[in-house]
């Protein structure tokens, strides 16, 4: 293989599975903060509890998350050194920001939460906490920022000819703020909360099905689900808008996702089917005028087909087909989830419904895929364009770097990352198989107070 | 020299530098407990070993990451040159520090021999790789890299491990050895105590040799830094500062100011690092054979524009990093208290 596919696909791989954790830290974080200030508000032990719990499996998350997060970071210069050059002045201040910002926040604060429960006041702690989940959050800020500004760059100009051309920032807010940075980074974020939730409501649902550690099941439910159900909706809603904006931005990449191939009025919506690259055509189950309605709030509008585009300027249909109908069909499976989880809680018989309890303990996958097939379907969405529309992939390649060392790189990470992942795994079920402690139920340190009279909510 | 005027790019030299001696300095203490682990047998003493860096030990790796980013936004040439030359180089940095990373958090999760061994084990080898690698990408920089006319690294991996930059390497584990066990004993108490203060003379005397020997060698061998001396001589003062500050961890010692001699420690490694910053100057990158192609703070640079922007980042973020990495330092100072919640 050359370099060009073996870096893509060590980029691809590196940062997918990177991608694994820090949804789950930033959701994670939400849950955190309302459980420590549940506990703050209500007093209730079992929310101290909560906290504990959550807190160890988040510092695992975060853990491995930091460990893949810096191979991120020199992975441009490395492997994408070309590309390095052309846009450092522009993408590089974001992730210097990142870090300035975001990292220092979040590892600082960290400390406080992991090791301060019996060091630090109450108020000191949920603000650390607090810390904690802003700076993750900060993160997603800036690597979105980064990244939308690949898909849809603004605030720069070109200097420089050839091969020493490169983007210079000429307005830093409208680099920040360009077209689809506020959309990505929305649904990136939902994203994220609903990777966090659906985790919290795995677990508990486990707790249910074997009857165990039921108060503190019943505690993360409850939490967890008004989180999950939240975001899944706000998810739908931002993921429309964000593919009106790909529809405004990227018109080939829509068409792309769609398996549109001719520029017809009154565009029919995709709801399952295949593409058949060889003839152009798309067989598919679908909506007649749906894409024309969802595109343009109109029934009638025609949506930009792959005709307009030459061949060397289209992406991959295929690939973007399936991500980008597998990030939908994930989603609305965990909007489905989340309202029957609601619904069956509310009636009080969730504990009683088995067949969902199993549900809900498949449900961590749901967000997982969804996030995975979103940044797939975004990227490969994104070719030919390494920054769209003014650089293409291979020309970011480093110069120096050579297919045999990129094999040998690629491998070594594959190893190291399979080893991770099942330890995590393996960790994290063990974590969970012991369950909270009862210890737990008791603050100590400083932040020990008088027993309350009620152990549950 | 041409005598260094404030712009941009300057700064951007300092910053930049600024952030990469903060990393040595604070994630330097945290690789030499690493190095040292394995020397005790005693599980005790080894998770007192990992709590003492347990709290802070992520925040300073940022320092790396925060160094990095800042290289990319301000030379982002020097960001590509470097890092795709030395690919491999880096790519083995990327898996030690990785593997540094998990032990911690692994190791103590659960209580098989096995299990704690494997870990103890990709803990110390993590920390003494990174730290020889990093070591080694310095020497290099020092000595100079073959670079071509378009700024492409025209070496090869094989060719970055002269004996030189080796020799530097070798330095560095010494150096964060040194500080590490400073640390330690800084943070522990009884038996372990004890050993750390013991180790930390080893490692001090490990490590004057090693200087001694860089230092012969750089001006033996290394004939642009040899020249910038002559040309400077108040660059001796530096570096007479840096012996003074080594030479008074000892004393410290002596006295049983565990603080200061760590302080003093800091001074070596902040000394060190200007020496290195000062010889560099206005290279970022020095090239070897052909000085002509060399990247330096101006052909390297990202725009004023980038620069002064970035400029205002680091003067809003900088101070409130400053603060909650002190406030928390504070927190947590004394000595190693193990409760639940510990690795
Ligand atoms: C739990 C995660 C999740 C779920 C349920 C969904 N998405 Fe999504 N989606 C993402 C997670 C995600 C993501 C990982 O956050 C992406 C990748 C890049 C980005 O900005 O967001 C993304 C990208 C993304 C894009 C491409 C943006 C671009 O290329 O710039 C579109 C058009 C949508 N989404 C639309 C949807 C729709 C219509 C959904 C219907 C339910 C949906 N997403 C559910
Ligand atoms: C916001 C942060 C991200 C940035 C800045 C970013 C940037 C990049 C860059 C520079 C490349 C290499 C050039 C290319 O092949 O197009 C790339 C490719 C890729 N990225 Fe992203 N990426 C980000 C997030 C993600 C995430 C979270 C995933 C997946 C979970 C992902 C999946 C991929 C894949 C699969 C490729 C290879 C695409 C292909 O070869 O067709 N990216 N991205
Ligand atoms: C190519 C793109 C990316 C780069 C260069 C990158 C870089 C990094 C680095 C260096 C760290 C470690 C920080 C530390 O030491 O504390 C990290 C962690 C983290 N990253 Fe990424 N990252 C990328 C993609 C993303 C994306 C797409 C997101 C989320 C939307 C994200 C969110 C986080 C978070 C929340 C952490 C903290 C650790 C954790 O929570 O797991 N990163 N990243």
């Amino acid at each position: 293989m050359d370099v060009l596919t073996l870096s893509r696909i060590q980029f691809g791989g590196t940062i997918a599975f990177h991608y694994l954790y820090p949804p789950l830290s930033i959701g994670l974080g939400v849950l955190l903060v309302i459980m420590e200030g549940l506990w703050l508000r209500t007093g209730l032990p079992i929310y101290h509890q909560l906290a504990r719990f959550w807190t160890k499996v988040f510092a695992l998350t975060f853990a491995i998350g930091v460990a893949t997060g810096i191979v991120m970071e020199f992975e441009f210069g490395t492997n994408w050194a070309a590309y390095s050059r052309f846009v450092g002045d522009v993408f590089g201040s974001a992730l210097a920001a990142e870090g300035i910002f975001a990292f220092f926040l979040e590892s600082g604060f960290l400390a406080l939460l992991l090791f301060g429960w019996d060091r630090v006041g109450r108020k000191l702690h949920f603000f650390a906490t607090c810390m904690v989940c802003l700076g993750a959050h900060f993160s997603a800020v800036w690597i979105v920022v980064a990244n939308s500004w690949m898909q849809t760059p603004a605030g720069y100009h070109i200097v420089g000819e050839g091969l020493h051309a490169r983007a210079e920032i000429t307005d830093f807010w409208a680099l920040v703020f360009n077209p689809s940075m506020l959309e990505r980074l929305s649904h990136t974020l939902c994203g994220a909360w609903q990777a966090g939730a659906f985790l919290a409501i795995s677990v508990s649902a486990w707790y249910l099905l074997r009857q165990k550690h039921q108060a503190f099941a019943h505690a993360t439910l409850r939490v967890a689900l008004a989180v999950a159900l939240v975001a899944s909706f706000l998810q739908l809603a931002t993921g429309h808008i964000s593919a009106q904006g790909v529809g405004k931005n990227q018109p080939a990449k829509l068409a792309a996702f769609e398996g549109l191939y001719e520029t017809v009025s009154n565009t029919p919506l995709v709801l399952i089917g295949w593409v058949d690259e060889k003839n152009e055509t798309t067989h598919a189950l679908m909506l007649p005028s749906g894409l024309s309605f969802l595109d343009h709030n109109d029934f009638h509008t025609p949506v930009t087909g792959l005709d307009q585009f030459k061949p060397e300027d289209r992406p991959p249909v295929t690939p973007c087909f399936i991500f980008f109908h597998g990030m939908v069909f994930a989603g609305m499976a965990t909007i489905l989830i989340a309202l029957l989880g609601c619904f069956y809680w509310w009636r009080g018989t969730l504990d009683q419904t088995r067949w969902l309890l199993w549900v809900l303990v498949f449900s961590v996958l749901g967000p997982q895929i969804a996030n995975q097939c979103g940044w797939f379907a975004a990227e490969v969405g994104r070719q030919p364009w390494l920054v769209y529309g003014l650089m293409r992939t291979p020309a970011g390649l480093s110069a120096v770097v050579q297919a045999n060392v990129v094999l040998a790189s690629l491998i070594l990470f594959s190893f190291i990352y399979f080893l991770l992942f099942a330890v995590f795994i393996y960790l994290l079920n063990d974590k969970i198989q012991h369950g909270p402690h009862d210890e737990d139920l008791i603050p100590t340190g400083k932040l020990a107070l008088p027993t309350p009279d009620r152990l549950t909510p | 020299m041409n005598v260094p005027h404030l712009d941009l790019n300057t700064i951007w030299f300092a910053l930049v530098g600024v952030l990469f001696t903060g990393y040595a300095m604070l994630d330097g203490f945290d690789l030499g407990i690493g190095a040292l682990h394995l020397f005790t047998k005693d599980d005790a003493e080894r998770r007192v070993m990992l709590n003492a860096i347990g709290p802070v030990w992520d925040g300073n790796e940022v320092w790396l990451v925060t160094g990095g980013g800042a290289l990319f936004a301000a030379f982002p040439n020097v960001y590509a040159t470097v890092f795709s030359g030395f690919y491999l180089a880096f790519m083995l940095l990327l898996a030690s520090l990785i593997f540094r990373a998990v032990a911690i958090e692994f190791r103590s999760k659960q209580p098989m021999y096995w299990w704690r061994q494997t870990w103890d084990i990709s803990f110390a080898a993590g920390s003494v790789l990174s730290s020889l690698l990093i070591g080694v990408a310095l020497g290099n920089l020092a000595w100079g890299i073959p670079i071509d006319e378009r700024g492409e690294f025209a070496g090869s991996f094989l060719g970055l491990l002269k004996p030189y930059p080796l020799l530097i390497g070798i330095t560095t584990v010494a150096l964060f050895m040194m500080h590490g066990a400073i640390y330690g004993a800084m943070k522990t108490e009884g038996h372990l105590h004890h050993k750390l203060r013991r180790w930390a003379m080893n490692c001090i005397i490990a490590f004057v040799i090693c200087a001694v020997t860089t230092t012969m060698a750089t001006l033996l061998y290394v004939p642009h830094i040899a020249a910038r001396v002559r040309e400077n001589p108040w660059l001796f003062s530096i570096a007479l500062a840096n012996m003074l500050a080594i030479a008074n961890i000892p004393r410290e010692f002596h006295y049983r100011r565990d603080w200061l001699a760590f302080l003093s420690s800091c001074g070596a490694i902040i000394t060190l690092m200007l020496l290195f910053g000062v010889n560099q100057f206005p290279n970022l990158v020095y090239s070897q054979p052909d000085p002509a192609h060399s990247l330096t703070i101006y052909n390297a640079a990202s725009s004023q524009k980038t620069l002064g922007i970035m400029l205002i980042i680091a003067i809003i973020g900088i101070p409130i990093v400053l603060a909650y990495t002190v406030s928390i330092y504070w927190i947590f100072r004394g000595k190693v208290k193990m409760d639940r919640m510990s690795y």
